[in-house]
Order: structure tokens, then C-alpha cells, then sequence
């Protein structure tokens, strides 16, 4: 009886007891939640048009962020490292079009799954063999990115805002809002969707697959850098940031794999389950739960729906 | 020319449904049993036992579980590592129950616990299909790894929260702990990998493998001729959890002596997939060729560099270590999708035609 009013009644009193906590609770997992979507928005557009489960969308943020970091300590200008981390990216989705996708073209999902860790491994090494492995700093004064924490009264407590969390939810929305549109309004938006749809149409009506696919991994490149400067904002920039994949997985298959809504409601229920988990369960098993709470969460979810929350429907023929 | 059935006849069924119908396939079955069972522990360098040997046989066996589930059922799992965290993790609570009983009969028994886990952990794979599938087997893996982490039951509330191995005997000779020669801990380890390979081979070619192969193949079509899903996948999760649950206490019994629970992470899941796909999916020889070359490959980056006479610094070694080995891996895969095992296959008709291209 006392276990069960441990996790089914002291939690729910604790949060009626102090909402001031429960607000800054479901911030702190909203605003975690917010990254998560980001990752999982990378693995979501390369997934659609290439079919291709990128493992290394989490090694990509680390990259990109060490690179723009890299090139502001050689003395490159904020901004101007900015251009030149976004040149070095669209340089990487030529080069894996190229090395990677190109000779992979037609071979089974597992393959191309496996070919992505290939690329994992290869970008880690590559990356502390330029940058060296110790934590760097976000240069995030020098993007003009705020600081600071605003502190909001209510319900009888204080709820404490990081400025810089702020920013990222508003850049993450404009991001996405900039995505829907170059989906549903632009030329290439429209090759990518007809591609997402079916390769074999897609081609047959004259859209060439290689310079989607290019397009498509610097798009993933670009969410990757957007999230690796606001990830490293808040934190340090190091390669400790690729286990963020792993927290983006859980995301992805919850809103399912091929959508760009999912990816983003399946982020925010990540990221305040896992919070409110850790905050108010937590204590109950030992703390950490963290590392698997996710996971649960999302197998509980595909218990009733196998192809997540927004995920095409899976129809299965002979 | 070199490789060739010409003039062996078969009589009957069974040897023409044999698994080596050829004669010299047998020959070097036999040669390479001689070779591991009598050459290397007689000529082997301790190195050559301790550090190359033994851990090449243990993950050659872990590989061999995860491929009867991804290779011959088709389901990709990523988490073998936690499955084979289990297998240690329960043989270390067995044999520290009832020390009296021999620790051959606990490897086996935590075998079955690592099994009635993946069970558990198979079940949603009747309704989670592909890559959703192998993000829940992820759950099982962060699950197991928290426990063996947070739990202090586990690991029998050691102060440190690793596992030290005993000492257990066998006719008197210790086998585990650290008193155990290496000969002695090689020959435990290649007893077992050869049963359980055997083992394996009779369950792929027989009537369990053929219900798994049709699940790998078409799992609705497998449905309609009459293979029972449910049971058919739970079997294969049991199956493949008994291989890694036995690779992983002989891994921590045989090999490391002791173990945080940092061995068994995401990791070493991943670590034993690279095997399964550059080895090849659906194929036992295959499961060795991967072990052989993803544990080999960087032992011999870390040898050979300083012997040719190029100063590389350590720490760039390990990270050219991680761009080659990342090279390598899309390399071998643009090269030959179906793994090595293909390869061998492909190697074996060359030398039948040989001098003759086809």
C-alpha cells in the first residue's frame, strides 16, 4: 500500500504543494524538449527523402559546433565563422552524397544504418583529431545570444528563465516555420516532398535524386549547427554532446520517423515526462532515471500505436 | 581446380542434406579445430592466448546470438550488450549464492536468465516493426545498464560497484579468478563456442531456422502459412539472449576477471552489430569473420605503425584509429553488402573454377 501511494498520490500532493516547482519542472523539460526536436527534426528530414536512418545527426551537431568554435579561436570573425561552418557543412552533405549515399544507392535500410555509424566514427575521429578532445566554449556573446535568467513571480514562488532558452525556443520555431515553408512553397520543397513520397515517381518525373539528397543532409546540417549552438550555450561544446543522439531516438519513433510535427510534439512530451520522471519518481528508484525514462515513455506509446504518433500508417501487403 | 566435388558421390539423404557436403570443407573444418585446439595453446604466446584469443572466441559467440536474431529473424536489436550484462551479472549473483556448484553449470544457467530477459524485452516486437524496434530494444539497454549501475544488489554491495570474479575450480584446476592459467581459461571458452556453434548450425538448418528465415523474410506471409509469429519471434529473442547471457559471463569470468558496469553499454551492443553486418547478415562463419576483423583491426592499427617505423603520437593514434575504422566500415559495406561471409563464398567459387572464370 505505501509503494502505491508513493508513486500514485505523493508525486501529484508534492506538485499541488508547490506549483512554483512544477512550472519551473515542465520549463526546464519544455526547454530540453525544444533541443530534442531540433535533433530529431535532422533524423526526420534525411529519413523522408533518403530513407536513410542517420545515426550521425548527433556526431553532426558536435562537428558543427566545434568547427564554428574552431574558427573563431584562429581569429575568423563570429559571423564570419558562422558562413564558413555553414560552407563546411554543405561540404559534408557533398561529400556523403558522394562517398556514401552514391555507391549505397538501392542496398537495404540496415546497410545504409550501418554505413551512417561508418560516418559516426569517422567524424569522431576526424573531429578531436583537428579540434583536440577537451570541452570548448560556446562562443555565444559573440552571436549576439543573450544571458542571463529572468525571474517570473507566480503561485507563490519564483520560476527562473534562462534568456538563452528563450532564444532557442524562438529560433527553433522560426527554423521550423522557415522549414514549412520551403516544404510546401518553394520548387525544391516540392522535389523533396515528391521524393519523400516515392523515389521511383519522383525520378521518373525528372528530379534528380543526388542533388536532393545533397540538399536534404545539408538541411540536416544546418538544424545540426542551429542545435549544437544552442546546446553548447547552455552547456560546453564537447563530444560528451553525442549522447544527445541517443536521447533523440526515443523523440523520433514516439512522433514517428517520416514526421516533422511528430518530431517536434514528440521532443516537448520527451522532455517534460522525462523531467517531471526524474524530478518527482525519480527519488523513488534511485536517481538517473533519466537515461531509460525516455525510452519507456516512447515504448508505451508504440504499445498502441506502432508507427507513432504522426508516422504514416504502416500497411502491410503479400 | 583446387576446390572441387567432382567424384564424391552421395548415397543417401542425409549426406547429400549434410552441412559440409564437400570433403574438403570438412578437411579444413578439421584443420582449423586442430589448429585452435592443439597448435595455438601449445605454440601461442600468452598475448596471442589472453588478449587476441579469448576475446575473439567470446565475441565471435555473442555475434553468433545477435545474428539468429538479426541476420536469420530479421529483427534488429541494439541491445546485446545489456543481454550480455545479464548473462555476467547473473552468473556472478549464482555463483556467489552457492559457491559449491561448479561455475560451468552457473555460465550455462545465466544463459537462461538472459533469455527469460530478452523474452520479456521481445515482447513488444509482435506489433514494433524495424528501425521502432530497434529503438525499444534500446529501452531494454539503458534499463539494464541503470540497474547494473544504481542497483547495489547486483553487484553484492561492493564498495567500488564492480564485479571481482572468484576463484572456481574444476577437477581441482581453477578455471576463473586470477589464478587460472590462460590455457586452461582458452580451452573453457573454445569448449563452449564450439558446442554452442554446433548447436546453432543444427538450429539454423533445421525446422526452428527455416520458421525464422520465413519471419525474416516476409513475417505476414510466414503468418498466413501457418508459423506461429508470436512464438516463432519470442524464441529467437530467447535464443539469441542465451548466446549473449553465456558470452557475457565467460567474457567476465573468462576474460576481464572483474568488470564495471561500463563494459556492457550501448557500446558494446553497437560493437557486436558492426560484427554481424561486416561478417554478414544470416551466416555463422560469417559471425566469426566480423569478430576476427572488428576485434583484430584496431589491435593491429595500435601494432603495426610504431614496427613500420612512423612517431605517431598515442592520442592520434586513437583517433586515426577511429577515422580509419569509420573508413573502413563504409568501405567494407560499398565493397560487399552481404559481408565477408560473401566474400568466402565468392572466394570459394573462383578457386572450384579456377583456371577457368566461370
Amino acid at each position: 500500500m505505501d509503494i502505491l501511494y508513493k508513486v500514485f498520490v505523493d508525486p501529484f500532493v508534492q506538485m499541488g504543494a508547490a506549483p512554483d516547482l512544477l512550472v519551473q519542472t515542465l520549463w526546464e523539460g519544455l526547454v530540453a524538449g525544444v533541443l530534442y526536436s531540433l535533433i530529431a527534426l535532422g533524423f526526420v528530414l534525411i529519413f523522408k527523402a533518403s530513407g536513410v536512418f542517420n545515426f550521425a545527426q548527433g556526431i553532426m551537431v558536435v562537428f558543427a559546433a566545434l568547427t564554428l568554435v574552431g574558427f573563431h579561436e584562429h581569429g575568423v570573425p563570429a559571423f564570419l565563422a558562422l558562413a564558413l561552418t555553414i560552407a563546411v557543412m554543405f561540404g559534408l552533405a557533398f561529400a556523403v552524397e558522394r562517398l556514401i549515399l552514391r555507391p549505397l544507392v538501392n542496398q537495404p535500410d540496415i546497410i545504409l544504418f550501418m554505413a551512417t555509424f561508418g560516418l559516426t566514427y569517422f567524424l569522431i575521429g576526424f573531429g578531436e583529431l583537428i579540434f583536440g578532445g577537451e570541452t570548448k566554449v560556446m562562443i555565444a556573446d559573440q552571436l549576439l545570444l543573450p544571458r542571463g535568467a529572468i525571474d517570473i513571480k507566480m503561485a507563490g514562488g519564483f520560476v527562473s528563465l534562462q534568456k538563452i532558452d528563450i532564444a532557442a525556443a524562438i529560433i527553433a520555431s522560426l527554423m521550423v516555420a522557415t522549414l514549412a515553408i520551403f516544404f510546401q512553397r518553394t520548387r525544391i520543397g516540392r522535389a523533396l516532398r515528391a521524393v519523400a513520397d516515392s523515389h521511383r515517381a519522383a525520378l521518373s518525373v525528372g528530379i534528380s535524386l543526388e542533388q536532393i539528397w545533397v540538399i536534404v543532409w545539408f538541411a540536416a546540417g544546418l538544424v545540426a549547427l542551429t542545435t549544437g549552438i544552442m546546446w553548447g550555450a547552455r552547456s560546453d561544446v564537447s563530444f560528451a554532446l553525442e549522447v544527445i543522439a541517443l536521447k533523440a531516438l526515443p523523440v523520433l519513433i514516439l512522433g514517428g520517423l517520416t514526421s516533422i510535427p511528430g518530431a517536434i510534439v514528440g521532443g516537448l512530451i520527451i522532455g517534460v515526462g522525462e523531467k517531471l520522471g526524474e524530478f518527482y519518481w525519480g527519488p523513488l528508484m534511485g536517481s538517473g532515471i533519466e537515461s531509460w525514462f525516455a525510452y519507456v515513455i516512447a515504448l508505451i506509446f508504440l504499445l498502441f500505436r506502432p508507427q507513432g504518433l504522426f508516422g504514416e500508417r504502416i500497411i502491410e501487403r503479400i | 581446380m583446387f576446390y572441387r566435388e567432382a567424384g564424391q558421390f552421395k548415397t543417401n539423404y542425409a549426406a547429400d542434406l549434410a552441412v559440409f557436403p564437400i570433403m574438403q570443407d570438412r578437411i579444413g573444418l578439421a584443420i582449423i579445430l586442430f589448429i585452435a585446439a592443439v597448435i595455438i595453446p601449445w605454440f601461442g604466446s600468452s598475448f596471442l592466448i589472453q588478449a587476441v584469443m579469448i576475446p575473439f572466441l567470446i565475441f565471435s559467440l555473442a555475434a553468433i546470438g545477435l545474428n539468429l536474431l538479426t541476420g536469420y529473424t530479421g529483427l534488429l536489436s541494439l541491445g546485446t550488450g545489456a543481454f550480455m550484462g545479464v548473462g555476467a551479472y547473473a552468473c556472478y549473483k549464482l555463483t556467489s549464492y552457492f559457491p559449491s556448484v561448479n561455475i560451468l553449470i552457473w555460465i550455462v544457467a545465466s544463459g537462461f536468465f538472459s533469455a527469460a530477459v530478452g523474452v520479456l524485452f521481445g515482447l513488444p516486437s509482435l506489433r514494433i516493426k524495424g528501425f521502432y524496434l530497434a529503438v525499444a530494444t534500446l529501452a531494454a539497454q539503458f534499463f539494464l545498464s541503470w540497474c547494473f549501475i544504481r542497483q547495489p544488489w547486483f553487484y553484492n554491495y561492493n564498495a567500488s560497484g564492480a564485479i571481482e570474479v572468484p576463484t572456481r575450480t574444476l577437477f581441482g584446476i581453477p578455471i576463473t579468478g586470477a589464478t587460472a592459467a590462460d590455457t586452461t581459461r582458452y580451452f573453457v571458452v573454445l569448449g563452449f563456442v564450439v558446442v554452442m556453434t554446433w548447436l546453432a548450425s543444427n538450429l539454423v538448418h533445421g525446422r526452428i531456422g527455416r520458421m525464422w528465415m520465413a519471419v525474416r523474410d516476409m513475417d505476414l506471409a510466414a503468418d498466413l502459412i501457418g508459423i506461429r509469429l508470436l512464438q516463432t519471434k519470442l524464441l529467437a529473442f530467447a535464443t539469441s539472449s542465451f548466446y549473449c547471457g553465456v558470452a557475457g559471463a565467460l567474457l567476465v569470468f573468462l576474460w576481464y576477471g572483474g568488470a564495471e558496469p561500463a563494459v556492457f553499454d550501448v557500446n558494446l551492443s553497437f560493437f557486436i552489430l558492426f560484427m554481424v553486418i561486416i561478417g554478414g547478415l544470416g551466416s555463422l562463419t560469417g559471425s566469426f569473420f566480423g569478430a576476427a576483423l572488428i576485434f583484430i583491426m584496431p589491435i593491429a592499427l595500435r601494432y603495426f605503425p610504431p614496427k613500420l617505423g612512423i612517431p605517431v603520437h598515442p592520442a592520434t593514434v586513437e583517433h586515426i584509429q577511429y577515422m580509419i575504422i569509420g573508413a573502413l566500415i563504409v568501405l567494407f559495406l560499398i565493397a560487399e553488402p552481404a559481408g565477408l561471409a560473401r566474400l568466402w563464398q565468392v572466394g570459394k567459387q573462383k578457386l572450384r573454377v579456377w583456371p577457368f572464370p566461370y
